[in-house]
């Protein structure tokens, strides 16, 4: 069993603190995903986890057993890098059994796990070139066979795939989930990407300056977001946000920051009369309405032919994008009018972005 | 070949040459004369016999007089063309020189013996290789126990440094510990002091190490060089991080990653330091000048020393021996020296 908990887990170069107490359960045999953009972290505690990252506080448990003091050679782990790692004067066919001589692994049970691997990956005609020979993809594949063939507890990626080009980072993304299926181990999976945490992951760690701002499944943080920040980075494109004051007498009633006024659902969320409120609503779920309450000045429009992006700002010049189905007459320069259910709708507290959401 | 060739024969092009052409190929031609000149010179030296180097005016070629061994005289006798006199134009052999006269002897008629002006003969000489010179080396002294000595201590020390200065540039690279900038500016403040302020205290040490006299002496304390640890560690500096992550994920012992990682990594940097490292063992005279006194323990170059006496200098010896000496290193040089470039573009620049 891997299942890895982090308890309080903290890092500090010095006086800067860059990994603030993380708590985490990630049972086994899931696929997490830490994300969360450049500098939160991620790879921090990835490192930390896998080993070769000390701790400064708190613990990791892999598998129930608490492994702080243990070197990450003996942690049971793999890790597949950014930049791939391949040694360089080595064929595919010594960096895959690199690490199982250093275990002391017959020769012959070498060669038919390399062999294995090998097959299963598709890199068998590859095993006696360099990897300066190798295309970028190939040498992704060679990386992940080199974590593979040891049979780790755990595979650790950091940001496998930023390296490759959008193609074949579509491609691979189904292969690493496809190797998840087959393998059934504790993956953990860091990326900037959100696209690539809600697509392949169980579970999303989403992390912002050494904080983790919420952990669950990816529909769960894409429908019911913990705080403005994960409403914002979960989603493409991004939530539309609207700033405004809850009524003091009536709190159903929002004044936009615009001017406009609109109508809050009167149960679901916590909002108090007189609160700064921020709306939050997906460019999906907004309508073009003649009677919609928000004015849009619209700047640009994205024709896909499938589908169609409206991209404006309101009055106050608060940014407001609109995804409808099919094609749209709409131009730019017009003003329009948009308006959504309430059922769609996300209301976080202003002050300190937590959504007001209950239950 | 052609490549070579047409390297070689390059222009500036167009159907004459340019005045550019004339200057560079007379620059390149000067170069190449003060380059090889000397060691022309001392090749071609080296086969000449004691007596032809001391010959006033100097000839390019190795000379040597043509002798005759007849019936009745013990040593072989030495040729002369006559140029004057009755007997002009033949060639005589000479008994031996009384003053400003010679008696002579021609080889067709032993018995009778001419007396000749000595200003109306010259030598009959003939282009020989004295290759006697190089014989004697081996004969006469020793050396191949020379020889060996010096390849012994060039080969050891190499391999001791670059084991060493490999293993500290590599602790100076990829480890993070406490006053690790303080030991590399030890390292490099060591290149400030020069050798022989330290020769004393040095010879001191070997001394009481009893290493006096012995090959070890040469060998340990140039072990260590400032220069070969900083040449390895700017190199070692380039190899990724990750790299290393991923052979500690690897399960490999830092010994390991040293040997099998860094190491083999490095190979460019390492062969620039072997090079530079053969050849300052193989060059090297002051320090083994002041440990080896016996002369069982000495280097080639110490047997060169010897060989210039305060007296006299046997000079056909010493160049003959300066030749082998010269041939191993050339060697070397000839084959190593593409990696010289190489190594030492690739440690400037990531």
């Amino acid at each position: 069993m891997a299942a890895i908990e982090l308890r309080e887990v903290r890092k500090a170069y010095g006086a800067a603190e860059v990994i603030k107490g993380i708590d985490l359960q990630i049972a086994h045999g899931e696929f997490c995903v830490f994300v969360g953009p450049s500098g939160c972290g991620k790879s921090t505690l990835l490192r930390m986890i896998s080993g070769l990252e000390d701790i400064s506080g708190g613990d990791i448990a892999i598998g129930g057993e608490v492994v702080n003091d243990i070197p990450a050679a003996d942690r049971g782990l793999a890790m597949v890098f950014q930049s791939y790692a391949l040694y360089p004067h080595m064929t595919v066919r010594q960096n895959l059994s690199f690490g199982l001589e250093n275990i002391n692994t017959p020769k012959g049970e070498i060669a038919a796990k390399v062999g294995e691997v090998a097959r299963m990956l598709q890199i068998e005609q590859l095993l006696d070139r360099r990897p300066k020979d190798l295309s970028g993809g190939q040498r992704q594949r060679v990386a992940i066979g080199r974590a593979v063939v040891r049979e780790p507890r755990v595979f650790l990626f950091d940001e496998p795939l930023s390296n490759l080009d959008a193609e074949l980072r579509v491609d691979m993304r189904g292969e690493i989930a496809a190797l998840h299926r087959r393998l059934g181990n504790t993956m953990i999976y860091v990326t900037h990407d959100q696209v690539e945490a809600m697509t392949m992951a169980d579970k999303i760690a989403v992390l912002r300056l050494g904080k983790l701002e919420q952990f669950g499944r990816p529909l769960d943080l894409y429908n019911r977001p913990a705080n403005l920040f994960v409403a914002g980075f979960i989603g493409s494109p991004k939530m539309n946000f609207l700033t405004g004051q809850v009524d003091p007498g009536d709190r159903t009633l929002l004044h936009l920051d615009t001017g406009e006024m609109l109508r809050l659902p009167a149960a679901g969320f916590g909002q108090v009369a007189g609160e700064k409120v921020t709306l939050g609503i997906r460019p999906n779920h907004l309508r073009v309405a003649e009677d919609g309450p928000v004015t849009v000045h619209v700047r640009s429009v994205e024709q896909l032919g499938g589908e169609s992006y409206v991209y404006g700002a309101t009055a106050t010049g608060a940014p407001v994008t609109v995804h409808s189905p099919g094609q749209t007459r709409i131009a730019m320069d017009e003003t329009i009018r948009v308006g959504g259910n309430e059922s769609d709708i996300h209301l976080f507290d202003s002050e300190s972005g937590l959504s007001l959401r209950e239950g | 070949m052609s490549r070579t060739l047409a390297f070689l024969t390059a222009t500036r092009g167009g159907a004459r040459l340019h005045w550019t052409d004339w200057a560079s190929y007379g620059y390149l031609f000067l170069g190449v004369f003060l380059m090889f000149f000397p060691v022309v010179w001392l090749v071609l030296s080296s086969f000449k016999t004691e007596a032809d180097l001391q010959r006033y005016p100097p000839t390019f070629l190795p000379y040597q007089q043509q002798t005759i061994t007849l019936d009745g005289y013990a040593d072989p006798l030495p040729l002369f063309e006559i140029t004057g006199g009755e007997h002009e134009g033949k060639i005589l052999a000479q008994l031996r020189r009384v003053g400003l006269r010679a008696q002579m002897v021609d080889p067709a008629d032993p018995e009778t013996r001419l007396t000749i002006d000595i200003g109306d003969r010259v030598p009959v000489e003939r282009f020989t290789l004295a290759t006697e010179n190089y014989s004697d080396l081996f004969g006469r002294f020793n050396f191949l126990l020379y020889f060996w000595n010096s390849t012994f201590i060039t080969v050891t020390a190499t391999l001791i440094m670059l084991l060493t200065n490999s293993m500290a540039a590599f602790a100076l690279s990829k480890y993070q510990f406490r006053g690790r900038t303080v030991v590399l500016l030890l390292v490099i403040g060591t290149l400030m002091i020069p050798q022989t302020v330290v020769l004393v205290p040095l010879f001191l040490i070997v001394t009481e190490l009893g290493m006096f006299n012995s090959l070890w002496g040469v060998i340990i304390p140039g072990a260590a060089t400032p220069t070969g640890v900083f040449l390895l560690r700017q190199y070692m500096l380039t190899i990724p991080d990750e790299i290393l992550d991923a052979a500690r994920m690897d399960k490999a012992s830092e010994w390991k990653i040293y040997w099998r990682i860094i190491l083999p990594l490095s190979a460019p940097a390492i062969a620039v330091l072997a090079i530079l490292a053969i050849m300052w063992r193989w060059n090297d005279f002051l320090w083994p000048l002041i440990v080896l006194t016996q002369s069982e323990n000495f280097t080639l170059q110490l047997a060169l020393n010897s060989f210039q006496g305060e007296l006299q200098t046997q000079w056909s010896a010493l160049l003959a021996m300066t030749v082998l000496t010269l041939l191993p290193i050339a060697m070397v040089f000839m084959f190593l020296q593409k990696y010289i470039a190489t190594g030492i573009a690739s440690t400037g620049g990531k």
